[in-house]
This record gives C-alpha cells, structure tokens and sequence, in this order.
C-alpha cells in the first residue's frame, strides 16, 4: 500500500465543505449586527474539505497507528489488556450520551443509579468505605487523594504535617502530584529487591508527616511483605497511606487495598477495568477512601436516597470541586459493563491469571535477559537489559527491534533503579500462544544481538516511519501547520 | 480470559510452581481477600445490554434550551464512526512514535486547529476539562510572573470554573481574589484597584463570559502587561471561529473547554480541556506537546516533544503532574472541525445567534420576559428575568419533554440556543410558556 503523508490541511480547497445545515429561517439578523470590534479580525485557517476527505484522511492515519487490537502491548505499568466491545456498544446507548449534566436529577435517574452503584463496586473490590468517580485519570486521582488527605491533617488541626513519603522507585507522577497538592516530597529508599526499606522509613516518620504514597505491588512488580508493618508505623506516626491503584490488577480476586492498612487509593478504570486508553484518554481515576474520610472527598456526590432515587449533593465538609461535573461519565459506563460482564464469580480470575501471565514470561526469557530480582513477581517485572553486556545492544534498541516483530515496546528505563529498566506486563487477557510468539521473538532478538548487534542497534528498519530525530523537534518546536509552513518557506529561501 | 487448564498447566510448570496461589505465598495470609465480592453474578452480553436499556429508560432525551457552559451542538455522523477506529482508541499515549504516527498526527492537527481559533502561537495536546485546564493556567502564570502569588478571576467566569480553580488554588498555595461583576460584565476598576498592590501575576476572564454576554477586553492586556502581569482569557472555542480571539485582545494564555466543539453531552463527560499560549510561555505549560520532525530516511513525522517539562522526567520539579489527558476527544474536536471547516464553523455561529435572539425577542413578546442585562451582546445564550416561578415553568417544560433555561434565582433565567434547535422547536417552547 501507498505511504500516506498528508495532513488534512494540505486537502483543503477554497469552498469545499463537508456538511450540512438547515438553512437560517429565523428571518434575523442578530448576528450580523454584533458589534464589530467584538468579532474575529482575521479568520481562522481551518480545513476546506469533503466528507469523503475526512474519512479516507482518518482511517489512513489509524493505519499508522498500534493498539491493543493490532496486536501485543506489554506496556509495563499500563495493564494494556483488551477493551471488550460490548463496553464499547452500551456505552453510545443515546440515553446516556444525549442528556445534559444539568438536566433535573429527576431525568437522570438512570445515571446517578450507574455513578453510585459503579462506586459501591469499586469500595467493595478495593475494601474501602466510598469512591468518588469524579477524577478524570490517574494523577488527578492521585491529586485528589492527596488534597483528601491535607483536609484530613488540616481539620485535625495538624498543620505542620506537610510532607509525603514516596519510594524512589514510584511513579513520576507521585511526586508531581504532591507538588501541586502543596506537600513536600521525601523519598523513601527502596531495598536492592525494590522493596521499601523499612529501617530508612523509620526515622522519616515524625510529626510533619501527613503520608505516604506506595504501591503493591511496587514499580517492579515484587509484592511489599512488609505493608502490614508499614501500616503500622505510617498509622502510628499519625500519617495516612495513599494506594497508587495502577498496580492493582494483579491484585484483583486476590487482596484489597484497604485491607492492607491503606487509608486513601485511586483506581485507573482504564488500567484494571479495561476502558480503552483511547491513544492516552480519556481515562477515569476514582478515589476511595475509609469511612473517617469519607466527608473529604470532592463535591459533588450521588447520595442514594432513603426511598430509592438518587440525588446529587455537595457537602460542607468536601474539599471541594475537582471537576466540572461529576467526571468522565462515558468511561464509567465501560467499566461498569465490564464488572458486571465479569461478575463476582469471574473478577477472581483477573489479578492471578494477569500474574501467571508475567511470571511464564520472566521465567522463559531469564536466559537471555538480566532479572535483577529473582522469586515470583505479580502482574508485571523488570529485566535490566540484555544479559550479555558484551553486545552493547541496550534496552532502548531492543525495544525498537520489537517493533519490527510487530510487537509493542514495553515500558523502558522505568523503573529508575535500573539503568536498562525493561518492564513487561502481559495482562490477563493474552493467550498461551501469544505469549510464546513474544518469547520467541524476544529469544531470535537477543540472537540478533551476539550476531549481528548492528542490525539491532539500527531497528527499528521495517515500521513505517524509522529512528526519529527527537532532539532536532525540541531544539526548533514546529508545534501547527503555521510553523511548518513557515518552516518550509525558509527552507526553500535556503 | 483465554487460558485453559491445559495452558495453565503448561506454564505453571515452567515456572516451577504447583498451583496459582503459589504465586501469592509471599502476600501475608491476613490479606488474602476470602469472601465473596459484593457485586452481581456475571451477565451474558444479552443480559447486560438488556441491563443498559433498563438503566437508559430511568433518563430523559430532552430538547435543550439550556447551557451553562455544555451546549447541545449537533455533530456530523462521520465523526462517531471514524472515533470507532479501534487502532486509535486502543493505543495509548505515543511513547513509541514509529508506531504511532496516527495518533501523533492527529494531536498536531488539534494543536494546529485549536490555535487558530484561539489565535495563540502554541497549543498542548488536551487537558482534562475547561475548569481543570483555566486552573493549570492559574499555575502557569504565577509560575512565570517573578515572585507574585495572586491571580483574579473575574466573577463573569462560570461558577463551576471558579469553584475547580479555587481548590486547586488551596492547596497549592495561591492565592485568589474574584474580580466582581457590574451590569453582568467585569468591574474593570475592580482590577485596576487589585493591580495597585503589586503581588497580582495575572487575571482570567470568559468569552462569551457566564451570561452569555461578548465582553469587550480592550486595554485589558496592556493593563495587565504594564503591572508585570499576564491576561488569559477561558473561551468557547466554537464561538472564536466568529469572536474576536485571545490573541486579538492580547491574552498570554487562552484556556476552556472543547465540549463546544460537536461534542456528546454524555452527562458532563468526556469533554477535554484545552490551553494554548504565546511562545513566551511555551515551556511553562503543563502537559504533553508534539512536534515536527524527520526519520532516518528524512520523511516527515511527528513527536512528543518538549518533554523536559513534564513530570515522567522532571518529577516533583513538574510544570505539572498530568499524564492521561483526553486525547480521543481532542481526535473527536479536530475531526469535527475538518467536516464543519471554516464555512461551517461560521455558519452554526450564525444560525445559534439568529435563533437565540429569535428565542430572546419571542420571550419578550410574550410579555413575561426582560432582558436581565439590556443591550449587551450575545451569541447563543442570554439571560432574561421573569415573575413567573421558573421552577415551575421548568417542571412543566420537563414534562412535556423541554429542559428550559437553568434557573439562576431572583427570577433570573438563562437560556441557550444553538443550530440544533428549530424555528419549531423555540415557537413551542414559546406556546408551553404561554399556555
């Protein structure tokens, strides 16, 4: 097939068009007589083009385009597993999709009933008292988490209580959250098994401490056996603990959050509860928190009403409004059919099949690759790059080589602890066969790399566009078609 | 999930356990989960859209004559269908840019699309709604105006964005003073007051602003510059295709919501957020960006760039922490735009405003109506005071299948109107209110 390099603005013709409206009846001329100096000076560039334009023009673009449907995505950290597409269906139902966010709760009944039995699964699955669905994706939950819990401090009177403890091992958006909920980081040291190191915990844990943000799984996959103990010292020193829920696939069907001692937890419903990632959102990021909490989180709620309707509130004690309305409603409705898809009988599956999938890979590809960490990881783990130093073929290019194979990188140079950090995590959702494929492409690669590293170093050599000039795009940003014309008008000067 | 005993099997052997459990023998027995989940037994698929049906008849479809902010725009059948693309909406964000040049290119095309209508030199590829994003301007300006710490919103912005801004504001530690309104607009001197103190690093205001209304922003900018501070302006970006933009009034920064932009109500989300920005300010602002570049082979393609700023690299030293942004619906906006294009971008302004004031003088010739901010201008929403009980009127508009104008109290009713609605649709409106 032919290389398709257009972008839609170089379609566009002077006075095509690709739509239809009724014509104007209202015999007004209202809007030609808005005051002239309050109205657009010089009119916008946008596309002059036919339907037929834009069709061709898209479904081009999405054939340039990897996803979970095209083909394996072991994106580590991501819980890339597939999107059913009944989820897909039920959610356009245009019941939902047409009403307004501020229509009478009497003509929305059908809605708050979804929100509020959607966040009672979610308490139930992560053993905690109540959920907001509020937050529009992971960070924004973990934002969200974090203001509950200065509002927990600050209602207490506990001002001084300022700082996080997160691991050196977390998440980049653990730190950056604390930033902007105002709380200062500490970093906690992780043990050579990644694993919190409880003694340098220890003397961290004063009375400045307002918590401290984990996940368990941590970064590498391994189980934290000591969070009973963390718990503990965390709550006795007065902090809370936040639960980064982005590791909680694995724990589906197996552990609750909440029954590990954590006070405050976000769940990414396009992670563990298979809404698509949609090319990196919409994604929805619900925050649970324990019964004492509970009057902090953001407004407004669904409250359940005592003869059954559902209303929507907001409370005083709230630490206010994080959203506009009550969230990413239409990734709600994928979740929710998800679970109910699932059942209570089939969601036991989903944390130890995920984690059966990832330790079959580790324990096929240890050969060639360097397993830093050694015993059962859960839903994902980490190789520090190729085992044979020799080659000097890194973790960046074998990732790249992947591709070629058809294949999705997985997550590079994360975590940090690592310098070839490759982190693999092969969802529930793959089959034994898929798996295999993977592991003898990740074999053949490692081959490639004793006999012919060049061939490697170069990859990827058969994707559609090849290497990249990424210091070239931020040294000189040409961020819309203005600058690229722009651009080429100086390039051809040349 | 697609494993058989076989499989199972098969793979718990290589790793050298007896049975799955083995795999959690490190987790303390205390947390291991024994009861039963708390949740229904697994539907079929017949079950559960049959479920989804009984849910879908406790809502009402109504015919909208309300805004506040989310408006009942209608849009092209080709773009639902296209955003049923599955390589788009089951990728993620385009950490590997040879394999996703689809969706690196559609961001480039919204980030071109949404700076040119909102006049600003660079735009990021989407944020999560029109509050979120006027907050992360809050941080941009204060992150970039030299040791001041107050920002001014003017009481015109939407309640919900003020609300949004102001607990982000809390815990970040900035503060926020509200701009107060005058016959429905800024109080121009109430920013000039402000200003005097010297520790403002910028003010926020709307277009069309919470009623509706077109303010005119002339000298605001250069008021603003003169202090050492920065304007941004939220904007509906549907309505800049025909309003004088952000950059025409000089803003720095102009934020909002997309929603406007052919978007499902879908009962408050998913919309997106969008900011955009003069090049000054281009590496304060939070979120992802893509770029411009060439392969190996010299072919063009494109890149998440710019990444210094971001919080994967820079942590707890972040411009901020967002990572998921709502990049299918910044796909929804630039489809929606190629198909309406800049006739039709035009020509639903055109048609909203000719129908809202057919709607407005309609209104007063029943004789029950008053414009509650006479002579101002306005797009496709309007305020107009009543004595009628507006919450009675709206039961019995709800009744009859109509969401009518939002009740502001005081007998202050706004109504919106876009091309959607029909000349037939706003004459029974009118009889339903007469009758």
């Amino acid at each position: 097939m032919k290389y398709y390099d257009n972008l839609i603005f170089e379609l566009s013709r002077p006075g095509r068009k690709g739509y239809e409206l009724p014509a104007n009846d209202f015999g007004k001329d209202a809007f030609d007589n808005l005051p002239a100096d309050l109205m657009r000076q010089e009119a916008a560039e946008l596309p002059e083009v036919s339907e037929l334009d834009v069709v061709r023009h898209y479904t081009n673009l999405s054939m340039k385009n990897f996803g979970v449907d095209t083909g394996f995505y072991p994106l580590g950290s991501c819980t890339m597993k597939y999107n059913p597409k009944i989820n897909e269906e039920v959610a356009v139902i245009p019941e939902f999709t047409a009403i307004h966010p501020l229509q009478d709760e009497k003509s929305v009944q059908g809605a708050l009933e979804l929100y509020y039995n959607l966040q009672k699964a979610l308490a139930n699955i992560a053993g905690l008292y109540e959920f907001t669905l509020n937050p529009y994706a992971g960070a924004h939950g973990e934002l969200t988490g974090l203001m509950i819990m200065r509002s927990y401090h600050i209602a207490n009177g506990d001002t001084k209580r300022t700082k996080v403890i997160v691991p050196n091992s977390a998440h980049g958006t653990n730190p950056a959250s604390a930033m902007v909920a105002g709380l200062e980081v500490v970093e906690v040291k992780s043990k050579p098994n990644g694993s919190i190191d409880v003694e340098d915990l220890k003397p961290l844990l004063d009375d400045t401490v307002a918590g401290i943000m984990m996940t368990n799984p941590n970064t590498l996959g391994m189980f934290e056996t000591e969070i009973m103990e963390i718990a503990k010292l965390v709550h006795e020193a007065g902090g809370l603990l936040y639960y980064d829920g982005a590791n909680l696939n694995p724990l589906l069907g197996k552990v609750r959050p909440g029954d590990m001692g954590f006070d405050i937890m976000h769940i990414n419903l396009h992670k563990t509860f298979s809404t698509p990632h949609g090319g990196g959102g919409p994604g929805s990021g619900p925050v649970g928190v324990t019964e004492r909490l509970a009057k902090f989180l953001p407004n407004p709620k669904v409250k359940k009403n005592e003869d059954g309707t559902f209303s929507i509130i907001t409370s005083g004690d709230s630490l206010g409004s994080i959203s506009t309305f009550l969230g990413n409603f239409g990734v709600m409705m994928k979740a929710y059919a998800y679970i109910l898809t699932l059942g209570k009988e089939n969601i036991r599956n989903v944390g130890p099949l995920a984690t059966l999938n990832a330790n079959y890979i580790k324990e096929s590809l240890k050969d060639d690759y360097l397993l830093p960490i050694e015993g059962v990881c859960k839903h994902e783990f980490v190789f520090d790059g190729l085992k044979d130093k020799s080659t000097h073929v890194t973790t960046l290019n074998v990732a790249k080589r992947l591709l070629d194979y058809g294949f999705h990188a997985p997550t590079i140079y994360f975590p940090l602890l690592f310098h070839e950090s490759m982190m693999i995590e092969p969802t529930e959702t793959e089959s034994l066969e898929t798996l295999d494929e993977f592991i003898d492409v990740m074999h053949k690669v490692a081959k490639e790399a004793r006999e012919t590293p060049e061939k490697v170093i170069e990859a990827p050599l058969t994707t559609l566009v090849r290497k990249l000039d990424e210091t070239g795009a931020a040294k000189n940003p040409v961020l819309t078609y203005r600058h690229l014309l722009k651009e080429n008008e100086k390039e051809a000067a040349k | 999930m697609p494993h058989t005993e076989e499989d199972i099997r098969v793979m718990l052997d290589k790793i050298g356990v007896n049975s799955i459990d083995d795999l959690y023998s490190d987790v303390p027995q205390e947390v291991i989960f024994k009861e039963e989940y708390d949740i229904p037994s697994a539907m079929s698929e017949i079950e559960l859209r049959k479920h989804f049906e009984e849910l879908g008849k406790k809502n009402q479809k109504l015919t909208i004559f309300a805004g506040g902010g989310v408006y009942d725009h209608y849009s092209p059948a080709t773009v639902n269908h296209l955003l049923q693309r599955s390589e788009f909406y089951t990728a993620y964000t385009p950490y590997q840019p040879e394999i996703s040049q689809g969706t690196l290119q559609y961001i480039f095309e919204y980030q071109t699309i949404i700076s040119e209508l909102t006049g600003m030199e660079a735009t990021n590829a989407s944020m999560y709604d029109g509050a979120t994003a006027t907050a992360e301007a809050t941080f941009m300006m204060v992150a970039s105006a030299k040791k001041k710490n107050r920002v001014l919103l003017s009481a015109t912005l939407p309640d919900r964005v003020v609300n949004v801004v102001k607990t982000y504001a809390k815990f970040h530690g900035v503060d926020i003073t509200v701009i107060p309104e005058k016959d429905g607009i800024t109080d121009l001197d109430g920013v000039k007051a402000e200003l005097e103190a010297g520790d403002v690093a910028g003010l926020i205001v709307p277009t069309p602003n919470k009623y509706g209304i077109i303010e005119d922003y002339s000298g605001y900018a250069d008021l603003l510059h003169a202090a050492k501070a920065y304007l941004c302006i939220n904007a509906d970006p549907s309505a800049l295709a025909v309003l004088r933009t952000p950059a025409e009034w000089g803003a720095d920064i102009a934020c909002g919501d997309g929603q406007t932009l052919g978007m499902p109500l879908s009962f408050g989300g998913p919309y997106l957020g969008y900011i955009s920005c003069a090049k000054g300010m281009l590496r304060k602002m939070p979120g992802r960006v893509v770029g411009v570049t060439k392969d190996a082979d010299g072919k063009r393609a494109f890149v998440l760039t710019l990444q210094a700023r971001e919080q994967h690299i820079r942590r707890e030293k972040a411009t901020s922490n967002i990572c998921s942004n709502q990049s299918l619906m910044a796909l929804y906006a630039t489809i929606y735009v190629a198909l309406m294009g800049k006739q039709g971008m035009k020509e639903l302004n055109v048609r909203a405003c000719d129908g809202a004031h057919y709607l407005h003088d309609a209104l007063i010739a029943t004789g029950k109506f008053q414009p509650a901010f006479p002579g101002k201008p306005f797009l496709k929403e309007f305020v107009m005071k009543t004595d009628l009980d507006v919450e009675v009127l709206n039961k019995k508009l709800l009744d009859k299948g109509i969401m009518g104008g939002l009740n502001l109290g005081n007998g202050l009713v706004e109504f919106a109107v876009t091309e959607k609605r029909t000349k037939e649709e706003i004459d029974n409106l009118i009889s339903l209110i007469l009758a």
